[in-house]
């Protein structure tokens, strides 16, 4: 394949890793942040301390982690086509791509959180402050640079999944690579969307530290 | 203000029963700065988190400016509106600051406000009110990472006064800071004391901090008040333990057969040649066998150790003219604190020294010898 037929391949491919990449992030993150939240809340000693959602929560979540992406993305098939209209295409795959990363995402909210000085906490509530409160003015505030952190992570891992995805109907780099790099055997195009996959992955990161630094650049210090 | 009645405070961790609190009844005034101190374990933090419920009591209750919190707090355990409002009335300051590293000195100030739902302009204007109340107005746009402790803790001071409360709670305070940083704190607390009318109930270790700000004190041991009254009601009080240990006097009897007795005086009878007189008009030889000066809580106070020849029995009439003079006079029972006698003295002439430059706090400590010297500072 010569460089002008791998271009328009290359674009579209990214254009789409990127599309599939960036709003199954957006639904990750809005639905593993809250689970994250209440995974600490609900915890032993927790501001809303409840063995049984806790329990039955980390365990929705730790089946969703520990299945692999792959059995995930066809076991999702009935669903995807159920919300979408059809499990083939970028759009159908955002779907199985935010339900395998809402539960990884979740875990690494509730690490973030978890390193939240309580006696902040506790300082909010001696001032009046209701949980909701606590959750907006402090935890969420307070853990924002690791927050970004597991943001950054999450958006590498789907990164990644996205190229699976590829397999089963899906769009993106991942698709032209099993398309053209692997049935066709060429090597080249291969090569060239591997160095295209890891300048994505190393801009999401750098941006992501940069980010991370600027916040911490603000004074946050301990205490 | 603040009233506790049979409060008591049990933890259950892993099983174990620990008991913190066991029927703590305590009395704060309006106006007063009250000192709880005790040794590590007593109970102090217990106590002071229980007074507004960020603990809740195991049983008793706590009243706050006329409200029973423990009864607004209902059974739950998530703190409801009432118990949320009635918070926000009492302000609360911590040992390791608790500032938010995410918002600036500013923004941390105007958090209270936030919570009470006070519009941004006033929020603003009541934050640089308040800093420039700590003295700290020109950090407002600092972040806590790039503060000092005190200033940090001027900081947990302004924020814990944004909702106007009638009542800060002080857990250890100070604890994390040097003894310079310490007085300039506690001078701030008292300040506010005296400008605000601000009830503060404090939490300590040191018996320093209750010495330099406390209008009433509390001991505390095993999760009981075993002490408590303000400090001139404590220094009136035979045998009190804070007592001795706010304001030490030692000295030995020159012999057996006479009576010795520890003399305090404060306010109007320190002033008075008291000690002339009573050798004057009972015709007997006084000796003194220790003596200090001191402040505290605000007042001056002097203390003396003096020897009267012969036994109590023929003192009374001379001992009950000193009661008269306005002094406390508390017979000191033979070779009573003998032992703790010889060590103190050795620290008196350190002290001594050492206060020639002090100028915060005064102090002056002296053994037997120098005393003549003092007593005519306190005749004066
Ligand atoms: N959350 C808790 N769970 C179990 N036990 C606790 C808890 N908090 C305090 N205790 C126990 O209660 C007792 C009193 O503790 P508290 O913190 O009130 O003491 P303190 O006087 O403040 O001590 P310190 O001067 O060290 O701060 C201690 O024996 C402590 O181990
Ligand atoms: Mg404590």
């Amino acid at each position: 394949m010569s460089w002008s037929e791998m271009q328009p391949l290359l674009t579209q491919g990214t254009i789409d890793t990127l599309y599939m990449v960036l709003w199954a992030t957006v639904v990750s993150v809005i639905g593993g942040l809250p689970i994250g939240v209440l995974l600490v809340l609900t915890d032993k000693g927790g501001l809303l301390q409840n063995t049984v959602v806790n329990k039955v929560v980390g365990a929705i979540v730790n089946i969703g982690r520990s299945l692999p992406f792959i059995i995930l993305l066809v076991a999702l098939i009935p669903f995807t086509t159920l919300v979408v209209g059809t499990f083939i295409g970028p759009t159908a795959m955002i779907v199985p791509l935010a339900i395998g990363a809402i539960p990884f995402f979740a875990r690494l909210v509730e690490t973030a959180i978890r390193e939240v000085d309580h006696g902040l906490v506790e300082a909010v509530q001696s001032m009046g402050g209701s949980i909701p409160t606590i959750i907006r003015k402090v935890l969420l505030p307070q853990a924002l640079p690791s927050l970004v952190s597991a943001v950054t992570t999450t958006v590498i891992v789907l990164i990644g999944y996205s190229a699976l995805a590829g397999a089963v109907g899906g769009e993106g780099l991942g698709a032209k690579v099993i398309t053209y790099g692997y049935q066709r055997f060429d090597t080249q195009f291969m090569l060239v969307t591997v160095v295209v996959l890891i300048v994505i992955v190393t801009v999401v990161q750098l941006v992501g530290d940069g980010i991370v630094r600027l916040l911490a650049r603000r004074g946050r210090t301990a205490s | 203000m603040i009233t506790t009645t049979g409060l008591t405070k049990v933890y259950e961790s892993r099983g174990r029963q620990v008991t913190a609190l066991d029927g703590v009844d305590l009395h704060v005034r309006e106006g007063e700065v009250f000192g709880v101190i005790g040794q590590s374990g007593a109970g102090k933090s217990s106590l002071i988190r229980c007074v507004n419920l960020l603990e809740r009591p195991t049983s008793g209750t706590v009243t706050v400016d006329g409200t029973d919190l423990t009864a607004l707090a209902g059974r739950g355990r998530r703190a409801n509106k009432d118990l949320r409002r009635a918070r926000s009335r009492i302000g609360m300051v911590f040992q390791h600051f608790n500032l938010l590293s995410s918002r600036t000195v500013k923004d941390n100030v105007e958090l209270p406000l936030e919570i009470l739902g006070v519009s941004g302009a006033d929020r603003s204007r009541r934050a640089l009110e308040l800093l420039d109340l700590v003295g700290l107005a020109d950090k407002a746009r600092a972040y806590p990472g790039q503060l000092s402790g005190g200033q940090k803790q001027r900081v947990g001071i302004a924020r814990a006064l944004a909702g106007n409360p009638k009542v800060l709670l002080s857990d250890e305070a100070t604890s994390a800071l040097d003894p310079e940083t310490t007085r300039s704190i506690l001078q701030l607390l008292r300040d506010l004391n005296r400008q605000l009318g601000l009830t503060v109930l404090l939490i300590t270790h040191e018996m320093d901090v209750v010495k330099q700000i406390c209008d009433s004190a509390a001991l505390m041991k095993k999760g009981r008040v075993v002490e408590s009254g303000t400090v001139a009601e404590l220094l009136a009080t035979p045998g009190s333990e804070l007592a001795h240990e706010l304001f030490p006097v030692t000295g030995d009897a020159s012999g057996p057969g006479s009576t010795v007795l520890d003399v305090t005086f404060h306010g109007e009878a320190a002033t008075q040649p008291v000690i002339s007189q009573l050798s004057r008009t009972y015709n007997i030889d006084i000796s003194i066998l220790g003596a200090a000066m001191d402040t505290v809580g605000g007042r001056q106070i002097g203390r003396m150790r003096i020897e009267l020849p012969g036994p109590y029995e023929e003192n009374v009439v001379p001992i009950g003219f000193l009661r008269e003079q306005g002094l406390q006079a508390e017979l000191v029972a033979p070779d009573a604190d003998a032992d703790a006698g010889a060590g103190a003295g050795a620290d008196a002439d350190a002290d001594a020294e050492a206060d020639a430059d002090a100028d915060v706090q005064e102090k002056a400590a002296v053994p037997a010898q120098n005393a003549p010297k003092l007593v005519k500072e306190i005749a004066k």
